[in-house]
């Protein structure tokens, strides 16, 4: 064929398309931390700079794990997708701010080794690695539900945590059937104690939002699961202001680091609408039943991590009617 | 009335390196390679052979069956009858015809009169357009006779689609600019034939001055419809036009006329237009010679036949080219050898730059679920990449794999970089291949 051809280019063959739209796994994985950077800012504001070493070892240790794990079994490494920076930021934000570090590294081995590689690495796990490490680490309860009194002043030292003045949280209040002590604003700003990153609501909405300008996350599931948490409660209030206990079970515990960032994680939640959808709802019963029937007192991440073993299910009930089915024919099987 | 179609993606349409560029007629080249299939069904049989003379538009290819002619785009000595590498990546049967330049028409080749054209019955028509090798021109290369009378009284809808969805392709634009009224009356041809009182125009939003012309053109017509679509890619795929215009859905596995439609190209009926008033065959077309390092991009109209080397030579480029596409950057096809030739339904070529590589090592799914928002197909990519690694035919067929129509939105939007067209080509290629081998062992 050469003795047609005029000139010879170096040329590229390959199937179409030939253009692609700039987001990456990577670029999705920076929105996402850049999204969570608001409520970390508020965590160091509120617990003092404990929060922010607390989340950088998690960080670093979650990103060694696999950079590790990839070395010894020989895999492509694919840490430069940021995927465990975020699973590191995530299990830090659902630690209390006092856990001692070697339980931190502890969680970010169970998360990112058991849950994540052990199962094909990104994309493949069925549960949320940080979830999942934070249920494991309740094989420590007393380090894991220390909460301490948030202010400058009543902060954990960095090196240790001996002077940190412990206190209930509003959810030890909402379990109990009482409106918490701290005023509604405090609860929505994150001026309460709970765990690292999930006390401000508002930090959390400011970045979630960012999500969705960004058009990372669709807000189905968190619309759904926050949507059915609010009728529930509405509906089984206790006490007798409605409005507020609403208002007290939506801002209190991990409810709104659970529905805008770990129930909205791609890998382990339905890919159809539909399936989106009723996630929520199941995410939003299982909260609720968990936070009034249970002897814990927040259901949040179990509820999430249930129903993130449904996955498959939801999705087969939520794919979408094709292009020119017959009418008559559901979608699919 | 325009309904919203399924999914779909807004790549940059990159429209602003052509559109005010007026079609210039491509310099005759001094050989043109003319393949002997250039559109869906069974290849010419070539009716010329080394040393003879053809004459410009001269029938040189036939055959029997799903086919239609081919025609010498120039007048000269037909050099070589042999097998050329073909813009779809193969090789096929081309007749090389050496140019004299005398620009000597065939003796057949006479303009018919209003009058004359007005006599016609719908079965003349439809002779005249195969016999001057009309296929559809937006890149499936369907025989247009064949589309025709398979639809006569079953069709109740024609739709002209004029959407050109693809980015960096501006061809109809251009047409709707400078030849409206060769368009209409293209479409009245179409209309006249199916015996239908509207026509419809499916156009997008992001060609205002061809909406203005074409509308000054229809001007108080009641006869042509000019339907105008908020831009989104692929509108301009066949079935998605369809349901743009009429919100019917092909059913799958069908044509479009199961549901009462027929759709032609913007080109395809100026290409009627000329078969029918000037008697003049297939052997020219519109080609928008483009991309981000063309140094000067132009709409060619161009003979069939010319090398793409010639067309690159044209425009000129302002670094070694990366990838060269026969069509558009979404669905067009990369070639490898430069010599291949502008056929019938070749509505571009894009010359890609080393910008646009774009290679991810070991790409990973991690089911984010923009696939499936982007499928206009209403389909589910993730679903289907997963089912190509069972094997199994009963899986894929379960995902509905030949539903695909490779339109490219899942690919281009996914962010793991997931090869997945390419990964439903092979998957479908697998499940014809199974089909072909039951149908062998019955």
């Amino acid at each position: 064929m050469a003795q047609h051809m005029k000139y010879y280019y170096e040329l590229t063959i390959s199937c179409s398309p030939h253009v692609h739209s700039r987001t990456t796994t990577r670029t999705v994985m920076r929105d996402v931390i850049l999204a969570l950077t608001p409520a970390l800012a508020g965590s160091v504001y509120f617990f003092g700079l404990r929060a922010l070493v607390v989340t950088l070892i998690s960080v670093a240790s979650c990103v060694f794990f696999e950079w590790a794990w990839c070395q010894l079994m020989k895999q492509h490494c694919k840490i430069y997708d940021l995927s465990a920076v975020v699973t590191g930021i995530l299990l830090a934000f659902v630690c209390p701010v006092t856990i001692p570090y070697w339980m931190i590294v502890v969680g970010d081995f169970f998360a990112i080794v058991l849950v994540k590689m052990l199962f094909g690495g990104i994309g493949k796990n069925v549960v949320n690695p940080a979830l999942a490490a934070r249920a494991f680490l309740f094989s420590w309860p007393a380090a894991m539900s220390t909460w301490v009194q948030v202010g400058w002043e009543n902060r954990a030292g960095i090196v240790s945590t001996a002077d940190a003045v412990t206190a209930a949280t509003p959810m030890a209040a909402l379990h109990g059937g009482d409106l918490p002590e701290a005023s509604l604003l405090d609860m929505f700003l994150g001026n309460v104690g709970g765990s690292l990153g999930e006390t401000s609501a508002a930090l959390l909405l400011l970045g979630f939002g960012y999500l969705l300008l960004r058009k990372i996350i669709t807000p189905r599931i968190p619309l759904a699961y926050l949507g059915t948490v609010a009728v529930l409660a509405l509906l089984f209030p206790m006490g007798n202001d409605r409005l507020t206990w609403m208002a007290a079970q939506l801002c209190g515990g991990g409810l709104m680091l659970g529905a805008l960032f770990m129930a909205t994680d791609y890998v382990t939640s339905p890919v159809t609408k539909l399936g989106q959808v009723i996630y929520g709802i199941g995410c939003g019963v299982l909260t609720v039943l968990i936070r009034y029937f249970g002897s814990y007192n927040e259901g949040v991440s179990y509820a999430i991590l249930v129903m993130n073993f449904c996955v498959v299910l939801l999705d087969r009930i939520g794919r979408p009617k094709k292009f020119g089915a017959p009418k008559k024919e559901a979608a699919g099987r | 009335m325009v309904f919203p179609i399924f999914g779909g993606v807004h790549p940059k349409d990159n429209k602003w390196y052509t559109e005010n560029c007026p079609v210039v007629e491509f310099p005759e080249p001094d050989i043109v390679v003319i393949p002997m299939s250039q559109h869906i069904g069974a290849p010419c049989n070539p009716l010329v052979k080394k040393g003879d003379r053809v004459l410009m538009g001269q029938k040189i290819g036939d055959n029997a069956g799903l086919c239609v002619p081919v025609h010498a785009s120039v007048s000269g000595t037909v050099k070589a009858v042999e097998m050329r590498p073909h813009s779809n990546g193969t090789t096929c049967l081309c007749v090389v015809v050496e140019n004299d330049h005398q620009q000597e028409r065939h003796p057949d080749i006479q303009p018919r009169t209003p009058q004359q054209v007005e006599a016609l019955t719908p079965q003349e028509l439809i002779d005249i357009i195969r016999e001057a090798g009309i296929v559809g021109m937006g890149g499936a290369a369907f025989p247009t006779h064949v589309k025709l009378s398979s639809g006569l009284g079953k069709v109740d809808t024609v739709i002209v689609n004029l959407a050109e969805c693809e980015p960096f392709i501006t061809a109809d634009d251009r047409l709707c600019k400078e030849k409206p009224w060769d368009l209409l009356e293209g479409i009245r041809i179409l209309k006249k034939i199916l015996g239908l009182e509207v026509a419809y125009i499916g156009i997008e939003n992001n060609k205002p001055e061809a909406i203005k012309t074409l509308k000054r053109a229809i001007s108080t017509k009641k006869d042509i419809r000019l339907e105008i679509l908020r831009t989104k890619y692929p509108q301009g795929a066949e079935k998605q036009l369809i349901q743009a215009i009429t919100g019917r859905q092909v059913p799958s596995g069908g044509l479009p006329a199961a549901v009462g439609c027929a759709v032609f190209n913007g080109a395809t009926c100026k290409a009627i237009y000329d078969a029918v008033y000037q008697g003049m065959p297939l052997i020219r077309r519109i080609v928008t010679v483009s991309g981000d390092i063309v140094m000067e991009p132009r709409n060619l109209l161009v003979p069939i036949g010319t090398s793409f080397n010639e067309l690159l030579e044209a425009v000129g480029h302002s670094e070694n080219p990366y990838k060269v596409l026969s069509g558009g950057p979404m669905m067009g096809a990369a070639q490898y050898d430069l010599s291949v030739p502008t056929i019938k339904g070749t509505n571009a070529v894009t010359v890609l730059g080393h910008a646009n590589r774009y290679v991810v090592e070991s790409a990973r799914c991690i089911r984010c679920g923009k696939c499936i928002d982007a499928c206009p197909m209403h389909l589910m990519p993730v679903l289907m990449y997963k089912a190509l690694y069972t094997g199994s035919i009963e899986e894929m067929n379960s995902v509905h794999l030949m539903d695909c129509i490779e339109c490219g939105c899942c690919a281009y939007t996914c962010p793991a970089g997931v090869p997945l067209v390419l990964s439903f080509r092979s998957g479908k290629h697998q499940i014809r291949e199974a089909a072909a081998a039951a149908k062998v062992k019955v």
